[in-house]
């Protein structure tokens, strides 16, 4: 089946400075697609070249069989957009909004449905000027997907939400996806990236570090696996003997174990062979977190 | 079309919503009107106004006045402000086209300008005995064209003032030069050989000629209408050419 997305050597600069320096992935149909990275990596520039929003300086790049570049018009109806930095008039009325922009399409969805489900009913007849930062957010993913897009670009979505909302907005763009939309997420939120992205690229400096699903680049990028149990002073001396056991360390009576793989089944059965059962067994697996400090060799500014 | 006249709806309640703005474009022509009627009131005089009363030549004049400052100073700010604060951003990433905003932000020039209109006709012929228009049909068209010129002024600077700011400031001196030198202040009979210079730069000038002629029982100035017509045609182009989303 051909990609939804594809995108063949994008370049993309500033004046001096490259913003977008040789990106190439493709999105499949019905995928959760994440863009993570560090702020200034590029990714806003990447996904502004695949709406149509900036003219690449090179590279071929292709939305549903249209190129965005030379037939943005066309792809508009059937792409829909959370943008950062943008916003709406200030006295237009939360379903005032609702309404004009389902009224961009014949397709719309039953806008009240989508005020519901992204929680702005009670805030139906407030101005956007008076909207909280989460509550404009909700409005801006919501409008993004009046339209009933085939497509759906997320810039970060969930920045300016609570911890409860932007759980509940998870499950929504799984619902999206889930009734066939493709989705492209922005984000540096790892647990975001981590828990809703099918597959996500690691962007940094402008270039793609990384590209697979969440698990698969813990595994590659960063597969350590650390157990951690009591043993008090039992000899321990046949860990070492364990695949995939790297190193171990005591610290008193707690014994740490770090490898890789499936090191941590291979202790816990070691344990019970030789009569042992520490109730305070720990396992700690690697994040997306650790592969994207191990990527990007730093952390997450704002 | 459904998307345009649900955003041209939604302007219009928005210009509503705006008291500022409502002020300065349907209260300030009125409050002109009443302080040079105090002072002038509608006795003709052969030597200033064209020969007409005061208020029979000033009546005209406002309504162009009206559509002056949508177009001078509403529309320029309006969208200068949907530039500056991404509201031209995010309508960029939807299927709505450039021209679509341009139509709509035209028709709400049009409503606004008919009510100025209407308001001042109702204030000046009761108040100050002002003659009815003459030839009501040119005088339509005159209007007609009136709010298309200023509505094209109006996207250009739209378009090319960067900021709010910048479109307050440009648009507020253009607009009171223009409301003082082009027929909206003293007569022009009065005016030095400067001022009158100047005033022929202005495209309200001959927005208020074209719209005093028919009112007055003058006859159609091809000549006023070809400058005005230009004054239609090339900010329009200019604008299709200079807009920016960003």
């Amino acid at each position: 089946m051909k990609p939804v997305i594809e995108v063949e050597h994008l370049r993309k600069g500033y004046a001096s400075v490259v913003a977008v320096d040789d990106v190439s992935f493709s999105v499949a149909d019905g995928e959760i697609f994440g863009l993570l990275g560090p702020n200034g990596a590029g990714k806003t520039t990447t996904v502004e070249c695949l709406q149509g929003l900036r003219r690449a300086d090179g590279g071929h790049l292709q939305v549903l069989g249209i190129d965005p570049q030379s037939q943005a018009g066309q792809l508009r109806a059937l792409m829909g957009s959370q943008l950062q930095e943008s916003a709406l008039p200030d006295r237009i009325k939360v379903w005032e909004a609702l309404d004009l922009f389902a009224s961009f399409s014949p397709h719309s969805a039953d806008w009240p449905t989508l005020m519901e489900q992204w929680g702005l009913s009670a805030k139906r007849n407030a101005s956007f000027s008076s909207l909280s930062g989460g509550q404009r957010q909700r409005l801006f993913i919501a409008l993004a997907l009046v339209n009933r897009p085939k497509v759906v670009f997320l810039d970060e979505m969930t920045a300016g939400l609570d911890p409860g909302a932007r759980r509940g907005a998870w499950e929504l763009i799984r619902g999206i996806r889930d009734g066939g939309a493709t989705v492209v997420l922005v984000t540096h939120f790892m647990d975001e990236a981590e828990n809703l992205c099918d597959r996500l690229a690691i962007v940094d400096h402008g270039r793609i570090a990384a590209l697979g699903t969440p698990r698969d680049l813990i595994t590659e990028y960063a597969g350590e696996v650390r157990v951690t149990f009591s043993a008090g002073e039992a000899d321990l001396s046949w860990l070492a003997e364990i695949p995939h056991v790297r190193q171990v360390k005591r610290r008193g009576p707690v014994v740490e174990v770090a490898g890789d793989g499936p090191m941590a089944v291979l202790v816990a059965g070691g344990l019970v062979q030789h009569g042992m059962t520490p109730a305070d067994l720990r396992t700690e697996q690697s994040t997306l977190e650790d592969v994207f400090l191990k990527l990007t060799g730093s952390g997450m500014g704002n | 079309m459904r998307t345009l006249l649900k955003l041209t709806w939604v302007e219009l309640k928005l210009f509503v919503r705006e008291p500022v703005t409502m002020f300065f474009t349907l209260v300030f022509p009125i409050i002109v009107l009443f302080v040079m009627g105090g002072v002038f009131a509608n006795t003709p005089d052969p030597d200033a106004w064209r020969g007409v009363g005061a208020m029979n030549f000033y009546t005209p004049a406002y309504i162009g006045l009206v559509i002056a400052s949508i177009g001078l100073v509403g529309l320029p700010v309006h969208l200068s402000g949907y530039r500056e604060r991404g509201v031209l951003r995010r309508l960029r990433a939807s299927p709505i086209h450039v021209l679509s905003i341009f139509s709509s932000q035209i028709l709400v020039s049009f409503v606004i300008a008919v009510v100025g209109a209407i308001v001042i006709t109702a204030v000046a012929m009761p108040v100050y005995d002002v003659a009815a228009p003459e030839d009501l049909a040119l005088l339509l068209a005159a209007f007609v064209i009136s709010v298309l010129t200023f509505a094209s002024i109006g996207i250009l600077l739209g378009s090319v003032l960067p900021t709010t700011r910048a479109a307050q400031g440009v648009g507020l001196v253009l607009f009171f030069i223009m409301f003082m030198i082009s027929g909206g202040g003293p007569p022009p009979e009065v005016m030095n050989e400067p001022m009158r210079r100047l005033a022929d730069l202005t495209p309200l000038k001959y927005v208020i000629i074209m719209l005093q002629d028919p009112w007055l029982g003058f006859s159609w100035n091809m000549a006023n209408f070809g400058i005005v017509a230009g004054f239609l045609v090339v900010p329009g182009l200019l604008s299709v050419r200079f807009f920016r989303w960003e």
